[in-house]
């Protein structure tokens, strides 16, 4: 109906509408403050931008359009366009809320809807991480009220650190890093360096003969005429890093093992914890990531959340969108599958640091979907 | 109504076409002048012909406005989204074979597969600065290989013609586009991936499922596909094949 919006009936006129600003306008008192300051984003954003840092998919994801100018998009997410609304101020510190409507590709024959409404806030520049996460979690659990939701929550941050602390090359520990959200593939990197080692290795024996040999530039010249701005010197960049590849240890079972441990950790925030004080003493590198999960754990407990009773996922957030960092979150209907999370956020320190070229600020926020939050009130439709 | 039958409307597609329904007993022939977009079936009754090019083809399929079509299925693939439910392949015609592939430089010794593909991607993109840029027209259907096998860091460069020397012309650093022969890639210093292959794509008569399926089309297509040997191969699907 013309009336409808995403997940609600008749809110787009009259009564229904009237109860929605009501209900976004209640979101917006709990997750802003006095500190918090309004912000406003731009609907069409440069499309150069996005694909840059979320990567093709992206392409599938929101809409794309063009003028005489650039490809824009429709903006699919607040947070970049706040990020960027954030850096361009020179501000140090600050806190933004902010709601709107934004836009999604979906499928043929989808019934999800392409347009609807985020009411977010971000906090930035906060030095206290483990204060700035709980401020978040805090706030919007404040706006999803008695809420029938389960909250779970992540942390990339750990699942980085788990990666970091394998006993292997640089350039395996960074290739895993990359597709950490990419479960798949990175599944099939962790073959590749552990159990299938010796047949990639073998697959690959003439290049490396080439190699070791020193005759890859000529290896190269019989392949083919040179075409395309991929120079040889990459060419023979990448080979030499493909032999000192072959020449490392494949990774132990143990090894991966370890890893994917902390990747299926699932249970109560504390009792995760008590597992992750057991894995330190096999992954001595996991420490600090060990510590700051307990130091956000009491900041949960100084601001009334009781980490017992807040579940928590080691792989929750791999499948998101590739900018968050840190602490993770979700607050996902069970009986409602037909609804996406009500509420969702994290901290993305990183993607502050692509924005401002190696300049980064501390950078955490959460949004609601005041829609779907609503419909789990007003009923199904 | 009248079954709508859509055919390539020129060139070696539509004389294979010809050829391949001419082979079980249906003649196809064209009325008038080689430019007038005109024919006729016999040997089945009640079969009007359309002709249209490839691409119009897929789109009129799905959206019903013709009951059967000729075309490739790269075209249906890569422009008919969620084409299972929409269309049924009823039969593959045994021609116009096209390969959609991934190829990069044959200089690149060190890029045999897709893994190897994103591996240097990656290291592109840091030397450059940029992602690394496939230039296709098979937007679709290249993402999702891609997404397939977790290549990250590339992107994807619009070229509707001539995409075999989109590296040469350094718009592009390699490539996703259709090849039957491969002599082309060869003659553009380029190489497929070992596991490079999107889709092996034919000339295939397909069926749409959302056409409005009246008592003279649903005849029609018994008939023509009794008459094709489509019948007894249990191509038809359920709802079509009852009498």
């Amino acid at each position: 109906m013309v009336t409808d919006r995403a997940y609600l009936k008749g809110a787009r006129i009259g009564p229904g509408l009237a109860r929605f600003e009501a209900e976004v306008e209640r979101i917006m008192a709990a997750l802003g403050g006095p500190e918090a300051a309004r912000v406003d984003a731009d609907i069409l954003q440069p499309a150069d931008l996005l694909l840059d840092l979320y990567g093709e998919d992206i392409r599938a994801r929101a809409f794309t359009t063009r003028d005489d100018g650039a490809e824009m998009m429709l903006r699919p997410d607040f947070t970049l366009p706040v990020a960027r609304l954030h850096m361009a101020s020179q501000a140090e510190a600050a806190q933004y809320v902010y709601c709107g409507p934004v836009w999604r590709r979906q499928e043929f024959g989808s019934d999800r809807p392409r347009e609807y409404v985020q009411a977010g806030l971000e906090l930035f520049g906060q030095d206290d991480a483990a204060a700035a996460d709980a401020e978040v979690l805090v706030r919007v659990q404040a706006a999803l009220g008695a809420a029938p939701v389960t909250l779970i929550t992540g942390d990339m941050g750990l699942a980085i650190a788990a990666v970091e602390a394998l006993e292997t090359s640089a350039v395996r520990r960074a290739a895993l890093r990359r597709h950490l959200w990419r479960p798949a593939r990175f599944q099939e990197l962790l073959r590749r360096y552990g159990a299938a080692h010796a047949g990639v290795t073998a697959g690959r024996a003439d290049l490396l003969a080439a190699v070791d040999a020193g005759r890859v530039s000529e290896a190269i010249e019989a392949a083919g005429t040179v075409v395309g701005l991929r120079s040889v010197e990459e060419v023979v960049a990448r080979a030499e890093r493909l032999s000192r590849e072959a020449a490392q240890p494949p990774l132990t079972g143990e090894a991966v093992a370890r890893l994917e441990a902390v990747l299926a950790l699932k249970g109560s925030c504390d009792g995760v914890l008590a597992d992750l004080r057991r894995m330190v003493a096999d992954m001595p590198k996991l420490d600090r990531a060990v510590n700051r999960f307990e130091a956000r754990l009491a900041a949960f407990r100084a601001r009334g959340i009781d980490p017992d009773g807040l579940a928590f996922e080691g792989s929750f957030g791999r499948t998101t969108l590739e900018y968050y960092d840190g602490f993770v979150f979700g607050a996902v209907a069970m009986d409602r599958p037909d609804l996406p999370p009500v509420a969702s956020g994290g901290r993305y320190d990183a993607l502050t640091r692509v924005l401002g070229q190696g300049e980064g600020v501390a950078a955490v926020g959460g949004m609601i979907r005041p829609e779907a939050l609503m419909s789990l009130s007003e009923g199904a439709e | 109504m009248m079954l709508k039958l859509g055919i390539p409307s020129k060139g070696r597609l539509q004389e294979s076409t010809i050829d391949w329904f001419a082979e079980r007993g249906i003649t196809v022939s064209r009325s008038g002048s080689d430019r007038e977009y005109r024919g006729s079936v016999s040997g089945v009754d009640g079969i009007e012909l359309v002709m249209l090019s490839a691409s119009e083809i897929a789109g009129e399929l799905a959206e019903g406005r013709i009951h059967l079509g000729v075309t490739g299925q790269d075209l249906v693939h890569e422009s008919v989204a969620r084409w299972p439910e929409r269309l049924v392949e009823l039969a593959p015609m045994g021609f116009g074979h096209a390969d959609l592939i991934v190829a990069v430089p044959a200089f690149w010794i060190d890029v045999d597969t897709m893994s190897d593909l994103d591996a240097a991607a990656a290291a592109f993109r840091a030397v450059h600065g940029f992602r690394l840029r496939i230039a296709t027209k098979y937007h679709h259907l290249t993402r999702e290989f891609f997404r397939r096998h977790g290549v990250a860091d590339y992107q994807l460069i619009d070229s509707q013609g001539a995409t075999e020397g989109a590296v040469k012309n350094l718009t592009a650093e390699a490539i996703a586009d259709i090849t039957s022969t491969g002599e082309t890639l060869r003659a553009n210093h380029l190489k497929i991936l070992s596991d490079g292959l999107i889709l092996p794509s034919q000339a295939t008569l397909f069926l749409s499922r959302s056409a409005p399926w009246s008592g003279t089309a649903a005849a029609a297509l018994r008939a023509l596909c009794g008459r094709a040997g489509l019948v007894e191969a249990g191509r038809l699907p359920d709802g079509f094949a009852a009498g």
